[in-house]
């Protein structure tokens, strides 16, 4: 097991590994979303007092819960790069970004396509889409730093640092918002107890968490497993998978 | 050789910078005419209704401050960066936080302080009622310190690059935000007759905050950005 971990550490490993998981991440994925997809858009009852117009949460929310998730897994890879040294790590903070940042925006276009119907307006400066929008800002910046700084590895630990300032930062601006004007509906998922979600709307929901979750999962070790060979280019293993002689 | 105090070393760097900025003098100035010049361009811009005036002047007053913070910041490690000190500063004796503080701090004696000083002649001009404007002066003197406290950690990651300025922004002011929120509510708030301490403990908070954690952060992205 141990072993396991520490084969993970070294570049020419984890691409193979990755190569390995990739497909079967795929595969688990499209079932699940396909599973999720049904049951939110087919099975869940209408809600009744939004109608079928809600049913956009199911990637909505998903979504954005994603882009915090990335971002808290940015950070820590970030910061275990930073303390351990590790390349590998590095690598998984720098290949989130985008990812983290493609969720952010998707969570903004899903939600203000429900709110034009919901709250009238395409946009409202309500605490939760600020902060969001804030969020997306954050990522856009750690992409922006990771891509000015020449040297990679430089680069990588600068935006490290970066993300972790962001992290300590988010709850900061997260409440500094929410205190300034808020609009938006509470949450209904995380009440302990009896959630005030119907049952029959939440397991899709769940379903498709977890599928967005394997998604970026895939998607990560794709990235990661480029920006490996990228980093490694001059190292043996790599002229030997691309058969340069 | 022994080594100065931490103290003696905070106030000698200290010193430095205050006096090479002295000598500088009209530095020292653009910043100040960059704010005046910003929260000017507003009333051509929107129109100069007073009531309209009055209402929008701390959201005004506050934005250009933090533009103003933001572009003075470059200053800060800039020509240590380029004549090679802080790379002296990186290999000397002392922890590289407290050499970070020093200069921050007088970064802000050069650049914040002033803004508090012209703060109240924009208050007028925007017709902000007296107890407005001292809420203004408290929010500032509160607030500009944060903003070159979380800056510092900015320029720091881009201290090398040839094209740091926009990316600066592009981290930094982001932030800014909390900042900007509490102040601006803090000085509304007091133009309504309404209670500001709780905008006041929460910028304080902010400030203390940064002010122990920052020079942390920064020294530690100095010390990337110059490996």
């Amino acid at each position: 097991m141990l072993r396991f971990f520490h084969q993970l550490g070294s570049p020419k490993h984890f691409y193979r590994i990755a190569g390995r998981w990739i497909p079967w991440l795929a595969a688990a994925c499209a079932a699940l979303m396909l599973i999720g997809l049904y049951q939110g858009m087919v099975v869940a009852p209408p809600d009744y007092q939004q109608g079928d117009s809600y049913r956009i949460m199911f990637i909505h929310v998903p979504s954005a819960w994603m882009s915090l998730f990335i971002y808290i897994v940015m950070a820590v890879a970030g910061a275990i790069g930073l303390i351990w040294h590790m390349k590998l790590a590095e690598v998984i903070a720098i290949s989130s970004a985008p990812i983290g940042a493609s969720f952010t925006f998707l969570a903004l276009v899903t939600g203000s396509i429900w709110g034009k119907p919901m709250w009238g307006a395409w946009w409202v400066w309500d605490a939760r889409l600020t902060s969001e929008l804030i969020l997306l800002f954050l990522y856009l910046g750690v992409m922006a730093l990771y891509s000015a700084v020449e040297d990679k590895r430089t680069a990588a630990r600068a935006t490290a640092i970066l993300a972790i300032v962001g992290v300590v930062n988010i709850p900061i601006i997260h409440y500094s918002v929410e205190w300034w004007n808020t609009l938006h509906q509470g949450p209904t998922v995380t009440k302990f107890g009896a959630p005030s979600i119907d049952l029959r709307m939440l397991i899709p929901l769940l379903v498709m968490a977890v599928a967005f979750k394997l998604f970026y999962a895939m998607v990560v070790l794709m990235r990661a497993r480029v920006e490996v060979l990228q980093r490694e280019r001059n190292a043996q293993w790599v002229r030997e998978l691309v058969d340069i002689s | 050789m022994n080594t100065p105090s931490l103290s003696r070393a905070f106030a000698l760097l200290l010193w430095r910078d205050l006096l090479l900025a002295y000598r500088r003098r009209t530095e020292m100035i653009n910043p100040l005419l960059f704010f005046v010049l910003v929260t000017t361009l507003f009333p051509l811009g929107i129109g100069a209704d007073p009531a309209l005036l009055r209402q929008v002047a701390p959201g005004i007053i506050w934005v250009a401050a933090l533009l103003a913070a933001m572009l003075s910041l470059d200053s800060v490690f800039r020509s240590d960066f380029e004549d090679g000190s802080l790379e002296q500063f990186l290999i000397s004796a002392q922890p590289l936080s407290i050499l970070v503080l020093a200069k921050v701090v007088a970064h802000w004696l050069i650049t914040g302080l002033p803004l508090l000083i012209v703060a109240p002649l924009l208050g007028l001009l925007l017709d902000l009622p007296a107890a407005s404007i001292s809420t203004l002066l408290v929010t500032l003197a509160l607030g500009t310190p944060v903003l070159s406290m979380i800056g510092a950690i900015g320029v720091a990651l881009t201290v090398g690059l040839h094209r740091g300025g926009v990316i600066l922004s592009l981290l930094v002011l982001p932030l800014y935000i909390p900042v900007l929120i509490f102040a601006a509510n803090a000085v509304e708030s007091a133009g309504a007759g309404l209670p500001i301490v709780a905008h006041l403990s929460l910028l304080t908070a902010l400030l203390v905050l940064s002010t122990s954690l920052s020079p942390l952060a920064t020294a530690a992205a100095l010390k990337i950005s110059l490996s």
